[in-house]
């Protein structure tokens, strides 16, 4: 077994039968072979079936059909024995937050049985790794997201596990931490040859390992060496600059709608890479795409994304209907208008003694896309309630469409429109229910609320679930019934709170489609989100850290102010809060 | 599989809890801080006994006889009489709830009194019929304690002073009658209540998931969580009891130990049940409203804690049957006020100690080490 595979599985199946519901099939016939000693990744996006993976193989789960063999045990009937020698953190860590440091790991020692003479040179080992010695005394409740996941980390290193499992590591947690955790975890599979399998969305990540499986609803898609899996774009992938003037989301959006041609375009490094599909030819493409364009390297996401889009193409059922929008074209107007929407000055907000917004000043203009970007626990999502207007301010001077918000709240409003983080419609009222209810909320007119019903259906393609109770959509559509009761009043702003979490990158495509069309069509949008290279769709953004404005400007300022033009997004952010940290002398 | 190990783990669990309750002391609180405060306002305030009652007395007979008659209002701490001239005031009084009922001395009283004839009037106010039925009550002995002092010589005086007790002296009858209802609570709010959200708390936030990655066992999982909880419940059971007996002196008459043994028994129910809904929940929300529903509204409501399972509909006395906390109750009660009655210990224990196993046994089929 020690050269063998760590985990085997066959044909594993994984049903959940919910009561009262259909039997959901979170995995369906799963091959997977972990190396002994390998950095093992699976990626895919939310509900692909990895969280059930890891928990099967961690025996918390009973297989439905199919064999799965860890450390060369049958599961089934080993479970003690498997769990005795495999280490797992699931995603929410497993920590006591009323438990100190100290007494955590005290506790997985003492449930491990490590001896008192291993533990003084083990507990000083992985302290000084995770950069937790200091903070032994602090309880686990009262630390940030990343160095959580660094004592998780730690809890489950307390002894040697033959197997290490992790569910999601880096969920939530900033650039800087989720890099540093990266940095241990090749280390220990470098220096101590330790089995590692992780879990994970982001494929800077998936990149790190020596194998990566990919997944989607509950099937595996691909499995290979990262070289591998970008093999499959080879040859493939190319670049192209917008004009000035345009956005690049334009453009991007523009090579998006060529489907038949294109397999996917995303923004990134202030160009828009984009892949053709094999049906193309290079030559066919340069007649027929508007501006020249050069040949560019592949990276793990075009493999990816030339998997689940064939995958998604295959396996047309349950797939959201893609809606049609306007064409864009590069020669339109622009150029945002010369109207403040939105004017910040001196904000601050407070609770209790904590400055969670730290005067911050900036405007923006009508039909702009900002972005708001930073960590979890930066200060974004309570400079964005107090945007809409949900929370008060402690001082400074904030007009939303041209009303001061501190005497005109609910004339504000009648301006914007807000998309929250969660799915907050009713979900046992029907669609049009939903949306009639918010038109009048809005203080529409019957007539009118009946107008503008029509329209949104159609244009969201939600005219066959109209009469469906909001909660029995599928997840794309339910996103778009959140956009349609935002959008029924015709806003001139519209806020969304975090909207691509939780979505699989095609819908993140189709998301940013829509918004590249609501800004064209003039809406200023202001948008949240803690995925980096989304900054890129943005006219502007703005970096918040620990609750002060770290950067602002266009996402080609921010790059060249960082010294580096050809940076991503998620390096520039990381210059950025570590260059601020140094001055501030503040440890994360 | 080895002794040790699974002291080391348990000790290790254990500690983890021990430590939790002493940083989060609102469970502490609940187990300890609660029963005294209860003890204090059910013995103080929240009685079944009527003090200082305001009685309007209308004397039309004002003869010293007659004044004497009614002399027992005065020489009392149940009534406050307030004597007025007619029966139009006294209902005047009476409808602005200035007086709780009107005790009249008809005109002819001292006359009829001559003839054995003589009647007082007394009206209470029945929309509160506690207090009226109390009123009556001492009233009627009031009277009797007259009657015992004018035909002395048909009834000894101790006889009627015997009957006089029964109603004026058990002061804390009420006090006395709560005190085991109330230690019946304690112990359910602890060991159902607190036990399974506590135990739901670790399936919500997760914590149990990287638990079961380890070499524990489940059996040292639930123990764990009994351990804690089962000295808190212990601690608020002798609270309750010194409380109970120093500030209002409650009679022990039955055998502390049996107190204790059953006491255990029915904490051993408690704790079963509020494993079995924890693992049935898996969430804090449901828990609580489970527990709330299946055992505290019950225990309160259907036990004989509030109303006597003697005297509601057979029904409804069947299912106070099926409750644990019915028997473990009588018990309490026959143990402090009444004293051992062997057969009744006998076998509420037995029923307690099947409950017990039962609960404790489908809690620890129910709990897996599986997140499904």
């Amino acid at each position: 077994m020690r050269d063998g595979n760590i985990v085997e599985a066959k044909e594993l199946v994984k049903r959940f039968t919910p009561k009262g519901a259909p039997p959901v099939t979170a995995l369906g016939g799963i091959e997977l072979s972990l190396q002994t000693g390998c950095l093992t990744a699976v990626i895919g996006p939310d509900g692909a079936g990895k969280t059930t993976l890891m928990r099967l193989i961690a025996g918390l789960l009973t297989p439905t059909a199919g064999t799965l063999r860890v450390l060369g045990m049958d599961v089934q009937g080993h479970e003690q024995e498997i769990q005795n020698r495999l280490s797992y953190m699931p995603q929410k860590f497993g920590l006591y937050e009323d438990l100190t440091i100290a007494e955590n790991m005290t506790l997985y020692a003492n449930l491990h049985g490590v001896p008192q003479e291993t533990r003084a040179t083990r507990f000083p080992h992985l302290l000084d790794m995770t950069g937790l010695a200091n903070f032994t005394g602090r309880l686990a409740g009262k630390l940030s997201g990343g160095m959580k996941q660094k004592l998780g980390l730690a809890c489950t290193l307390v002894r040697s596990p033959d197997l290490l499992l992790l569910d999601e590591p880096t969920v939530g947690v900033d650039p800087l931490s989720r890099r540093e955790l990266w940095d241990i975890l090749q280390r220990l599979s470098k220096e101590e040859q330790l089995s590692i399998f992780v879990s994970t969305a982001y494929m800077d990540e998936a990149e790190l390992c020596r194998r990566v499986y990919v997944m989607n609803h509950g099937r595996l898609l691909a499995s290979g060496s990262p070289e591998e899996l970008r093999g499959l774009a080879r040859g493939r992938c190319y670049r192209m600059a917008p004009p000035p003037g345009v956005p690049m989301r334009v453009l991007q959006g523009m090579l998006l709608d060529d489907r038949e041609n294109i397999v996917d375009a995303v923004p990134e490094r202030g160009a828009v890479h984009f892949i053709r599909r094999e049906s193309a030819t290079e030559e066919a493409m340069r007649a027929r795409l508007p501006l020249p364009f050069e040949a560019a390297d592949e990276r793990l996401e075009d493999g990816f994304m030339c998997l689940l889009r064939a995958d998604e193409e295959k396996n047309a059922a349950g797939q959201t209907e893609a809606l049609a929008f306007a064409p864009l074209s590069l020669d339109a107007n622009h150029a945002p208008g010369d109207d403040i929407d939105i004017e910040v000055r001196e904000l601050v907000r407070k609770f209790g003694d904590f400055t969670a917004v730290d005067k911050t000043s900036f405007e923006v203009r009508r039909g702009e896309v900002f972005g708001l970007l930073g960590p979890n626990g930066a200060g974004k999502t309570t400079t964005f309630r107090m945007l809409c207007g949900l929370l008060p301010l402690t001082s400074g001077h904030l007009s939303v469409a041209g009303v001061n918000l501190r005497d005109a709240r609910t004339e504000a409003r009648a301006n914007i429109g807000y998309v929250a983080q969660k799915f907050s419609l009713y979900g046992n009222l029907t669609v049009e229910q939903n949306l009639s209810f918010f038109g009048g909320a809005y203080g529409l007119s019957r007539e009118r609320i009946k107008q503008r019903l029509a329209e949104i259906l159609r244009e969201f393609h939600l005219e066959t679930y109209r009469h469906a109770p909001a909660e029995s959509l599928p997840g794309g559509y339910k996103q778009r019934l959140s956009m349609a009761a935002a959008l029924l009043h015709q806003p001139r702003i519209l806020f969304l709170d975090e909207p691509t979490s939780g979505i699989d990158p095609l819908a993140r495509r189709d998301f940013w489609r829509q918004i590249t069309d609501l800004a064209a069509k003039g809406t200023t949008i202001i948008v949240t989100t803690h995925f980096m290279e989304e900054a890129e769709y943005c006219d502007r953004i703005m970096i918040q850290d620990q609750g002060k404005l770290r950067a602002l400007g266009t996402p080609a300022d921010l790059r060249a102010q960082n010294g580096d033009e050809s940076a991503t997004m998620n390096e520039v952010f990381i210059r950025i809060v570590e260059k601020a940290r140094e001055k501030g002398g503040t440890a994360g | 599989m080895n002794g040790s190990g699974f002291f080391r783990r348990l000790w290790a669990l254990c500690r983890k809890e021990f430590v939790q309750l002493w940083r989060d002391n609102s469970s502490l609180l609940i187990g300890t801080v609660l029963p005294i405060i209860l003890i204090v306002l059910i013995g103080s305030g929240i009685s079944l006994d009527v003090k200082n009652a305001p009685v309007a007395v209308v004397l039309e007979d004002a003869s010293p006889t007659a004044q004497d008659a009614v002399s027992f209002l005065s020489g009392s701490a149940y009534f406050s009489p307030r004597y007025v001239t007619s029966r139009r005031e006294a209902v005047r009084l009476m409808d602005a709830r200035e007086v709780n009922a009107i005790l009249v001395v008809p005109v002819d009283f001292t006359a009829k009194l001559a003839r054995r004839e003589a009647k007082l009037q007394l009206i209470s106010y029945g929309a509160d019929p506690t207090t009226a039925t109390s009123i009556t009550g001492y009233v009627e002995a009031g009277v009797a304690a007259f009657n015992a002092s004018r035909v002395a010589g048909y009834a000894p005086r101790g006889m009627v002073t015997v009957e006089s007790r029964m109603w004026f002296n058990d002061a804390h009858s009420s006090t006395w009658y709560f005190v085991p209802g109330l230690m019946m609570l304690i112990t359910t709010i602890v060991g159902v209540f607190l036990t399974s959200l506590v135990m739901a708390r670790e399936w919500e936030r997760g914590t149990l998931e990287s638990i079961f990655v380890t070499p524990v066992r489940k059996e040292e999982l639930l123990l764990a969580k009994m351990i804690p909880y089962f000295c808190i419940a212990m601690l608020g059971f002798f609270l309750c009891l010194l409380a109970s007996h120093y500030i209002y002196g409650v009679p022990l008459h039955g055998s502390l130990l049996m107190l204790v043994v059953s006491s255990v028994l029915y904490l051993f129910v408690a704790l079963g049940l509020g494993l079995l809904i924890s693992a049935a929940t898996k969430s804090q929300f449901l828990a609580s409203q489970v527990s709330l529903v299946m055992s505290l509204l019950p225990a309160m409501m259907l036990s004989g804690f509030l109303f006597d399972l003697r005297s509601v509909p057979a029904w409804v006395a069947a299912v106070g049957h099926a409750l644990p906390s019915t028997y473990y109750l009588e018990l309490l009660k026959s143990l402090f006020l009444a004293g051992n009655n062997w057969p009744l210990i006998g076998k509420n224990c037995a029923i307690l100690a099947v409950y017990a196993v039962l609960l404790l046994g489908l809690a620890f089929l129910a709990t897996r080490k599986k997140v499904e």
